[in-house]
């Protein structure tokens, strides 16, 4: 069996018609990873020793268990508790929760790598909490962080093939859906998995770029 | 919950097909990682390449992607797999592009006077690795290494797609007969957390080992440069 040009020029349409909810899923989720991993990483620096280790069990298990029965979870516990929830919203928002657990990690190295002169620095000035965080520590953490964040952009794009488990009708899932209408699977999948390589492989050259741009050393 | 639970010989054995899964595919990513992390620090521009290509394709697919190719689309050109073996495959090449930069990155983070002591001392490049480079190295890939195999467990959730009836398929499975839903999934969060407890565990006691054979002690709280290294879709830098 040989690859069919014609075919694979006609089930284009379909692909791209499912890379925009890849798409759409990964950049979602990714708002919602960037923005609760620090949530997670600032609760995790409150006073109180109990209520932290709280937030670190819950990370921890949503870290270290996989995506899939996460889906499952979501999709289908919240609407047993009255929750209407679509597929897409139900993957993005479970996308974004798991990676959220890997973005606290790195928000919470890049704060442990500002210097500690810096925290004393604000201490001797008196300045207050708020501006602490905001115009001395977060700068300068996230400026380090920025590459490492990008490096989870691409893990995400990675994973969101995972969202066809609740039919999300993304980019793997169209590939499987034209492929089974016409039993040709070759072409299709074999697409779709050179379209990743090539996006993995342009983000991660630009992600080294950011690395160089925001090397610390 | 107690028709949930009543399945436990359900639950085992799918816990054992992902037991075996992290296993296998442990073990090829791990050969994987260290024959192109080796390649990877070649002088030879040609076998560099060979680890750039291998690490770059395998490393930028989707898991899943790589499990539907070997499992729908090669069978129609002639290459047949039964699903355990294309599952292993898809998770061990995807695991050891990551492993061979991991490999790559621990190797050139030995100190360079390191590597002309050796020169110095007349070694050959076999016992340059065996005896000095490598256990240094190891030292220094053992927690990333701990990250990945953890990694690879939760990838193996991605079988339950393909037909094999592993933790993810089982607690479908039995959310569908009993209709619990939420203690179906929720029984098998609480296990893949286990499973994942448990390898981390014997990470730990690993590290420990080789942290006192060396004599020394690396740093508990991870630094950015350890999570760059064992973050899915990140390689280490240098």
């Amino acid at each position: 069996m040989s690859w069919d040009w014609h075919y694979s020029g006609e089930i284009l349409p379909d692909l791209l018609n499912g890379l925009r909810y890849t798409l759409t899923a990964t950049l979602l989720g990714y708002v919602i990873a960037l923005v609760l991993g620090l949530v997670w990483t600032l609760l995790r620096r409150s006073p109180s020793r109990v209520f932290n280790q709280v937030v670190r069990w819950v990370t921890e298990f949503i870290r270290s268990t996989p995506l899939i029965p996460q889906l499952y979870f979501v999709f289908f516990v919240l609407p047993a508790w009255g929750v209407t929830i679509g597929s897409l919203t139900a993957g993005t928002i479970t996308l974004g929760i798991h990676y959220s657990t890997y973005t606290a990690e790195v928000y919470r190295a890049g704060i442990a790598d500002v210097p500690k002169g810096q925290w004393e620095a604000c201490t001797a000035l008196n300045l207050p909490r708020s501006r602490v965080w905001l115009d001395v520590v977060l700068p300068q953490a996230i400026r380090r962080v920025i590459p490492t964040l990008g490096n989870y952009l691409i893990a995400m794009f990675k994973d969101s093939p995972m969202l066809l488990a609740i039919n999300v009708a993304e980019l793997l899932f169209s590939a499987y859906q034209v492929g089974s209408k016409s039993l040709q699977f070759l072409e299709p999948i074999t697409m779709v998995g050179l379209l990743f390589v090539v996006v993995s492989v342009i983000s991660s050259i630009l992600v080294r770029r950011l690395e160089r741009r925001y090397a610390t050393n | 919950m107690s028709e949930v639970l009543d399945s436990y010989p359900q639950w085992l054995d799918g816990a054992w097909v992902t037991i075996r899964l992290t296993l296998l595919g442990g073990a090829l990513a791990l050969v994987l990682a260290l024959v192109f992390g080796l390649a990877g620090t070649s002088r030879s521009a040609g076998v560099r390449g060979l680890n750039r290509v291998y690490v770059e394709f395998f490393r930028g697919n989707a898991t899943l992607v790589l499990l539907y190719w070997f499992f729908y689309a090669l069978p129609l050109i002639g290459l047949r797999f039964t699903t355990m073996f294309a599952a292993v495959l898809a998770l061990g090449l995807n695991v050891g592009a990551y492993g061979a930069e991991v490999v790559r990155g621990s190797i050139n983070a030995v100190p360079k006077a390191q590597y002309e002591a050796t020169i110095a001392l007349n070694f050959t490049p076999f016992q340059r690795m065996r005896r000095v480079l490598l256990p240094q190295a190891f030292a220094l890939m053992l927690p990333p290494f701990g990250n990945l195999i953890i990694e690879l467990m939760k990838g193996t959730a991605i079988v339950s797609l393909v037909g094999l009836v592993d933790l993810t398929r089982v607690s479908k499975n039995i959310q569908g007969s009993t209709g619990q839903t939420v203690a179906s999934f929720t029984v098998v969060l609480v296990l893949y957390f286990v499973i994942a407890q448990v390898l981390q565990l014997f990470v730990r006691y690993a590290e420990r080992r080789v942290d006192r054979m060396l004599g020394r002690r690396l740093p508990p709280e991870p630094s950015l440069g350890t999570i760059a290294a064992g973050a899915p879709g990140a390689g280490v830098s240098g």
